[in-house]
C-alpha cells in the first residue's frame, strides 16, 4: 500500500473497507462510517492525547547529537517520569528510520541533555533501546516535553508535524507516544451523529506506543507494554452492551488491546488502571470486542497480526488484496478498515 | 452529617454537596486581579487548581504562596502555545472539569478611540480575549467531554464584561473582542449541550484590579468591587451548574445500570 503523505486527519476522500461477520467486503466513504452501525452499538475510543515524544539533544559523555523517542511507560501516574525510549544518531524524520545511524554507545548512568530537560540512562536494553529517567519535578518534566518535544514522525510525511496534527479531536491526557490515529475520524459532528443514530459512545485512555524502531529485532518486540485506564462508566456501558447482546466496537487497535487485557481474568472489563502486556493474533479469542474501526495495516506488523484475531486467513488475504488493488492509503493519515469479528470457530475453519 | 469535614467549606453549605471538592479547575491569567482571587477562592473550596500566566516570576511567586496550586507559564494569545498549555494543564490535574478563561488584554495601552487604535493592539486584544479562549477550550475539549461522561463537570467559564454589551467610547478593541467572546460562548453552549459541557460568559463587574487601574487610573477604588467578591459570585454560578449536572449524571447512571 502507498503511505498517506499529507497530515490531514479527515481528508474528504478518505475511504473505508468494511468486512462483515460473514466475510463480505464492501467499499464506502469513511464519512459513512456511522451507517455501518446499529442502534444500541457501543463505540469505544481511545482519548489519549499524543505526547510530543521526539526530543533532540546531546549525549553528554560523547557530546554527540541524538534524537530520543519516548516509546513506553509502565504507568499513567502523573509523577511517573521513567520512560522506555528509542535513540537515534544523526539525521531526522526525513530519513527512513531503518537508515538512521546508531546513537553513540550508551551506558547506564549516561546523562542526556534534551533542550530544557535532563535525563539519566538507567538501563540499556539494546544499542538503540534504553530506559531513561528525567530529572526534576514532574511538572518541570511535562513543561519541558510540552515546549521542547515534537511529535514522532516518519519519512512518509515530508512536512514537520505540529502537535495539533497528532491529537485526535477527543484527545485528553497526553499519554500516547504516537497518535491513536483510528480516532482521527471522530470529529464532534461524527460523535453527534453516533448519538443521533442511537449508538452509545465511551472512551478509555491507552498509552499507544511507537509503531517502528527501525530495527527488525526490536520491531519484533512491539507493541511494548502499554498502560491504560478504563473509566467506571465505560466498564458499565460495556457490561450493559454485552448483557443486551449489542456490539462493542473498538476505534483503534489500542482499544482492542486494552479491553481484551482488562477482561483477561474473567471475561468482564473491569474499571481501573492496567498494563497491557498481551499480544493479539490469529490464535487469540476475543472476549469483548465485536468489531474494529482501524487504519489499514501492512502485513507482518503487530497491528496486522491483531486484525487476524477478527477474521480467518482467507478473509484477511482478500481484504489485503482489495486494499492493494484499489489503492487504499496506509499509515496514520491513511484510509480505514471496519472489521467485524467472525463467529467463534469460523476463523479456524477458514 | 452536615458538619464541615474539611474545614475548607463555607459554614452554610453542607460538605457533601460541595461540588468543588477535588474538582480539577484551570484558570488563565491567574497571577493577578480576578484570576488570582479565583485561584484562592477555588483552593479554599477544595478544588485542584492549575493556573496559567505569562510571567515566570509571578507564576513562581503565586506557587510559593499557594503550594497546592499548579503554576504553568504560557501565553494564551499565542497559537503555538495552545497545545503545550493544554498538555501541561491536563498533566498537572490529571484531567479538566472546569476551565476559566480569564486572561484578558485591554487593547491599546491606556485605552483609545477606535479611530486612534492601532491594528496591532486590536489584533492582540482579539488574540487574547477571543482566539485564546477558543483555542484553549478546543484543545481541552477532549478532557472536558471525558469529565462530563464521568459525571464530574464540565463547565467553561469565559470572563466577559459589560463593555461587551454597552458601547463605551475608548473601549472599542476590548469591548468588541468581549462581545465576540460572549456570542461564541452562547453558540458553543448550544453546540456542546449534547456532550454535557456548559459554556458560560459572565460579567464580573468593575473591579479594583491592575487591569482596571490601567484602563481608568483615576477611578476611586471605593466605587469598585473587590476581586474576591467577584470571584465568589462567579464560583457560585459555576457551582449551580455543576450541581444541576450532577443530578443529570445520576439519572444517566441509573439508566446505564
Amino acid at each position: 500500500m502507498t503511505a498517506a503523505s499529507v497530515p490531514s486527519q479527515r481528508p474528504a476522500d478518505a475511504r473505508l473497507l468494511a468486512v462483515d461477520r460473514d466475510g463480505r467486503i464492501r467499499h464506502a466513504a469513511r464519512t459513512d462510517f456511522v451507517r455501518l452501525l446499529r442502534p444500541g452499538d457501543l463505540v469505544v475510543a481511545n482519548d489519549a492525547a499524543t505526547l510530543p515524544a521526539s526530543l533532540v539533544g546531546e549525549h553528554s559523555r560523547s557530546g554527540r547529537r541524538i534524537e530520543l523517542r519516548l516509546a513506553g511507560r509502565s504507568s499513567l501516574a502523573l509523577d511517573h517520569v521513567r520512560f522506555r525510549a528509542v535513540v537515534f544518531g544523526l539525521g531526522d524524520f526525513h530519513m527512513r528510520t531503518e537508515d538512521r545511524p546508531l546513537p553513540p554507545a550508551l551506558a547506564e548512568g549516561d546523562r542526556l541533555a534534551l533542550g530544557p530537560l535532563r535525563a539519566t540512562v538507567t538501563c540499556v536494553h539494546a544499542p538503540r533501546l534504553v530506559t531513561v529517567h528525567f530529572h526534576g519535578r514532574p511538572s518541570e518534566v511535562w513543561a519541558g516535553l510540552a515546549n521542547h518535544g515534537r511529535p514522532i514522525q516518519y519519512a512518509h510525511v515530508p512536512v514537520p508535524l505540529a502537535i495539533w496534527d497528532s491529537w485526535t479531536p477527543i484527545a485528553g491526557n497526553a499519554v500516547a507516544f504516537e497518535p491513536p490515529s483510528a480516532g482521527f475520524v471522530l470529529d464532534w459532528q461524527t460523535i453527534g451523529a453516533l448519538k443521533a443514530a442511537g449508538v452509545r459512545f465511551a472512551t478509555i485512555t491507552h498509552a499507544a506506543g511507537i509503531s517502528s524502531t527501525g530495527d527488525a529485532a526490536l520491531d519484533g518486540l512491539l507493541p511494548f507494554d502499554e498502560p491504560y485506564r478504563v473509566p467506571e462508566l465505560t466498564a458499565l456501558a460495556i457490561a450493559d452492551a454485552r448483557k443486551r447482546g449489542d456490539r462493542v466496537i473498538a476505534v483503534g487497535t489500542t482499544v482492542v488491546r486494552a479491553l481484551e487485557h482488562a477482561a483477561a481474568a474473567d471475561g468482564l472489563v473491569h474499571a481501573g488502571d492496567g498494563l497491557a502486556t498481551n499480544r493479539l493474533g490469529p490464535l487469540s479469542r476475543l472476549r469483548v470486542v465485536d468489531a474494529l474501526l482501524s487504519g489499514t495495516h501492512e502485513r507482518g506488523s503487530s497491528h496486522h497480526e491483531l486484525l487476524r484475531a477478527f477474521a480467518g486467513e482467507e478473509i484477511i488475504d482478500r481484504m489485503d488484496h482489495e486494499l492493494n488493488a484499489r489503492g487504499y492509503l496506509t499509515h496514520e493519515f491513511g484510509d480505514s478498515v471496519f472489521l467485524e469479528r467472525q463467529p467463534a470457530g469460523a476463523q479456524t475453519l477458514a | 452529617m452536615f458538619e464541615d469535614r474539611t474545614g475548607r467549606m463555607p459554614s452554610d453549605s453542607p460538605a457533601l454537596l460541595n461540588p468543588f471538592d477535588r474538582l480539577r479547575v484551570a484558570i488563565t491569567g491567574g497571577t493577578s486581579g480576578l484570576g488570582l482571587a479565583l485561584v484562592r477562592e477555588l483552593l479554599t473550596r477544595g478544588a485542584e487548581v492549575a493556573f496559567v500566566a505569562r510571567g515566570r516570576d509571578r507564576v513562581r511567586q503565586v506557587e510559593e504562596r499557594y503550594p497546592n496550586a499548579h503554576g504553568i507559564v504560557g501565553d494564551v494569545s499565542r497559537k503555538d502555545q495552545t497545545y503545550p498549555l493544554a498538555m501541561q494543564i491536563a498533566a498537572a490535574l490529571g484531567g479538566v472539569d472546569v476551565l476559566i478563561n480569564n486572561a484578558s488584554d485591554l487593547g491599546p495601552p491606556g485605552l483609545a478611540l477606535l479611530a486612534d487604535t492601532d491594528c496591532e493592539d486590536f489584533e492582540r486584544a482579539i488574540a487574547t480575549n477571543l482566539f485564546g479562549p477558543f483555542r484553549l477550550t478546543k484543545a481541552l475539549l477532549g478532557s472536558l467531554a471525558a469529565s462530563a461522561r464521568e459525571g464530574r463537570g464540565a463547565v467553561v467559564l469565559n470572563v466577559s464584561s459589560d463593555a461587551a454589551v454597552s458601547a463605551y467610547p475608548r473601549w472599542g478593541a476590548y469591548g468588541a473582542s468581549k462581545a465576540a467572546l460572549q456570542h461564541m460562548s452562547r453558540i458553543w453552549n448550544a453546540e456542546l449541550g449534547a456532550e454535557g459541557i456548559a459554556v458560560l460568559a459572565m460579567d464580573p463587574g468593575d473591579m479594583d484590579t491592575p487591569m482596571h487601574a490601567a484602563a481608568v487610573p483615576d477611578a476611586d477604588p471605593a466605587d469598585l468591587k473587590r476581586p474576591e467578591t467577584a470571584a465568589r459570585e462567579l464560583v457560585e454560578v459555576v457551582a449551580e451548574v455543576l450541581l444541576r449536572r450532577g443530578t443529570a449524571y445520576e439519572l444517566q447512571c441509573e439508566a446505564v445500570r
